[in-house]
């Protein structure tokens, strides 16, 4: 009988607690959102393996390596698979429409990266072709590219037209993969600076390395960098999760604005369904007063009123978390290209209902403590 | 002086309120004794402190001074967990404005205060079936207070009052709200459960007509009992 007069009441005023759901909601989906783009954010990490480390110059990205450092770095001690690659920047048709590009020794890379599934035979064929590409499934979609076609890149660092034949679209292991990347051979690559000798030949942007366990990364990090010290370029290696870190720490005001935005919007629908329930208890003080004559105890009371607010803000955090999904795919859509992968995770679920839950308490708290502690001849007295 | 007839008996009662830094003294020195089976009725002019009495003979007050025993339990000594208690097992209240929960249905206010008790279900049922034939209400017994007329909802307020069958019914000003055909039922209705059902009933009014219903009458002038009257 509590249940019903709980439920009851929180559908007495149709349009307050349909405004109040409604707020609940779109709070929720907004904090899931918010979230999700903050997961977007940290995927590169979060997709990064702790056997995988980055070699790059200890100057800056944009200043190469010399090839030759790839037998150097073979011979250290716990080094497994060494691969390299390029940053090559190009883009298709129009420059807005970015996606990551590089050139890289197809072998090697594709060793270092299991997580990539391509079908054997399209695998062949691209660590067999020079001018092959392997791309993502959803670049591949995106373009309308399929194995067997002609991609013609721009470059902007390494100008010119590049023509491409598409051998491999790969899939994610995972769902946390990233599917929009862009792999070529960086023989080809090399071969046409060669030729224009618009700048060194033999430099690659990065060194990949698989090393035989992650307890070894810290040591095996300091002995490639210390092979390298005093040469004209030396090497800063880390991990591949610090170096994703790396490119994350740079936007991190922008995501502690996001975060200190979602609590914001928190803090709000708070406000909101707490004031929903001030109401409704207010009105109906006269109603507890009555409970409370005929017996009715403060636990009893409580459970009243608390219920009532969880009744509301669970209806609202379900249709939030609910909402999430179709808004995600759209903002993803709008997007994709900066988010490349954009998946609501379980923990942004789990945080979503803790919050509802949260929200649903403390704003029956204070409505709670006032009917339960109202001294009931007072609450009688409001009645009529 | 104890008697087991007795079963009301209030001592040099005193009640005041503070209102600021003012103190409002409401009751002063009250005694009264009541038989079981009475039927009280406890009258005066507004502000009199007529509901403050009958707040504190229900359990729903607490005196500054004196003592009120009901039933050989001294309800002035008992903690506000176990006034609650008391209170659902020995009081019944009817109310000027019914104060029925909204949201439920006639049947369902009635069933309210055996929530309290350990009764099953069915128990329940047969209780609150009982309580609706006494007071006539067993064809709107689905309908919501809303749906009722005021003088069927004081009647449902009876039923609910009268399920738990309680020690003392106390009402204060139960037509209080209600046209005289109404107020007459409702009387009419009380006067039954006294005489058939042998409840005692302490009945708060300011209206000489209703008063006279009742078989005896008290009045209450500036927080003092005036038994000459
Ligand atoms: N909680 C309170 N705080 C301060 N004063 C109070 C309080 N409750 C009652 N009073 C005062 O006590 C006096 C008696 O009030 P009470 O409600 O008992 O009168 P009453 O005889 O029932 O009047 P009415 O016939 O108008 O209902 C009044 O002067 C009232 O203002
Ligand atoms: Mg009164």
């Amino acid at each position: 009988m509590i249940f019903k007069i709980l439920f009851r009441n929180a559908f007495r005023h149709k349009l307050r607690t349909f405004l109040t759901v409604c707020g609940m909601s779109v709070a929720i989906l907004s904090f899931g959102m918010l979230r999700t783009v903050i997961d977007a954010w940290y995927i590169g990490v979060e997709a990064s393996s702790e056997t995988r480390l980055v070699t790059r110059n200890s100057i800056s990205l944009v200043f190469r390596l010399p090839l030759a450092y790839r037998d150097t770095i073979r011979r250290i001690e716990g080094v497994e698979i060494v691969s390299y690659g390029n940053w090559f920047g190009g883009y298709y048709i129009d420059e807005k429409d970015f996606f990551a590009n590089f050139a890289v020794e197809p072998k090697s890379y594709l060793e270092l990266y299991p997580e990539y599934v391509i079908p054997d035979d399209q695998r062949i064929k691209f660590v067999s072709d020079r001018k092959g590409c392997l791309v993502g499934k959803k670049l591949a979609d995106r373009f309308g590219w399929s194995v067997g076609d002609i991609v013609t890149l721009t470059g902007t660092i390494f100008p010119g037209k590049w023509d491409f034949i598409l051998r491999g679209i790969y899939e994610g292991r995972d769902k946390n993969i990233d599917e929009t990347l862009f792999f070529f051979h960086w023989d080809y690559l090399n071969e046409s600076i060669k030729k224009n000798q618009s700048t060194s030949t033999d430099h690659v942007g990065f060194y990949i390395i698989r090393i035989e366990n992650p307890y070894i990364a810290a040591e095996t990090s300091e002995a490639i960098d210390e092979s390298f010290k005093n040469s004209l370029a030396e090497t800063l290696t880390e991990t591949e999760k610090a170096f994703q870190l790396g490119f994350v720490a740079m936007s991190e005001a922008i995501i502690k604005a996001i975060q200190l935005i979602s609590l914001v919007v928190i803090f709000i629908i708070l406000i909101v369904v707490a004031n929903t329930m001030g109401m409704s208890v207010r009105e109906r003080i006269g109603e507890y007063a009555v409970l409370k004559t005929l017996g009715f105890r403060a636990r009893q009371i409580t459970l009243l009123i608390m219920g009532e607010s969880m009744v509301i803000t669970i209806i609202g955090g379900i249709t939030g978390i609910i909402l999430t999904f179709p808004a995600a795919r759209g903002f993803s859509l709008a997007v994709g290209k900066f988010f490349p992968v954009f998946n609501i995770t379980g923990e942004t679920m789990y945080l979503d209902m803790a919050v509802t839950v949260t929200v649903g308490l403390l704003a029956g708290i204070f409505p709670a403590y006032r009917a339960v502690t109202v001294r009931i001849a007072e609450g009688l007295r409001r009645i009529g | 002086m104890r008697n087991e007839d007795l079963i009301l008996s209030i001592d040099n009662v005193y009640k005041s309120y503070h209102r600021d830094s003012q103190i409002i003294r409401v009751l002063e020195d009250i005694s009264l004794e009541l038989k079981r089976g009475a039927f009280l009725a406890l009258m005066g002019p507004s502000g009199s402190g007529k509901s403050t009495l009958l707040n504190l003979i229900a359990g729903l007050d607490q005196v500054d001074q004196g003592t009120i025993e009901i039933d050989g339990v001294n309800i002035t000594t008992l903690s506000e967990t176990d006034l609650a208690r008391w209170r659902s097992f020995n009081v019944g209240f009817i109310f000027q404005f019914y104060n029925l929960i909204p949201v439920l249905t006639a049947f369902e206010n009635v069933e309210l205060p055996l929530l309290l008790t350990g009764l099953s279900k069915r128990e329940r049922q047969e209780h609150v079936s009982a309580a609706i034939s006494v007071v006539n209400m067993e064809d709107r017994d689905g309908h919501y207070p809303n749906q009722l007329s005021g003088g069927q909802q004081q009647r449902v307020a009876i039923a609910r009052a009268i399920v738990t069958d309680p020690t003392i019914l106390v009402a204060d000003e139960p037509t209080g709200d209600l046209d005289r055909t109404s107020a007459e039922n409702v009387l009419d209705l009380m006067d039954r459960l006294n005489c058939d059902l042998g409840k005692t009933i302490i009945m708060v009014t300011h209206d000489p007509w209703a008063g006279n219903r009742a078989h005896s009458m008290e009045h209450l002038d500036k927080g003092v009992l005036n038994h000459d009257l």
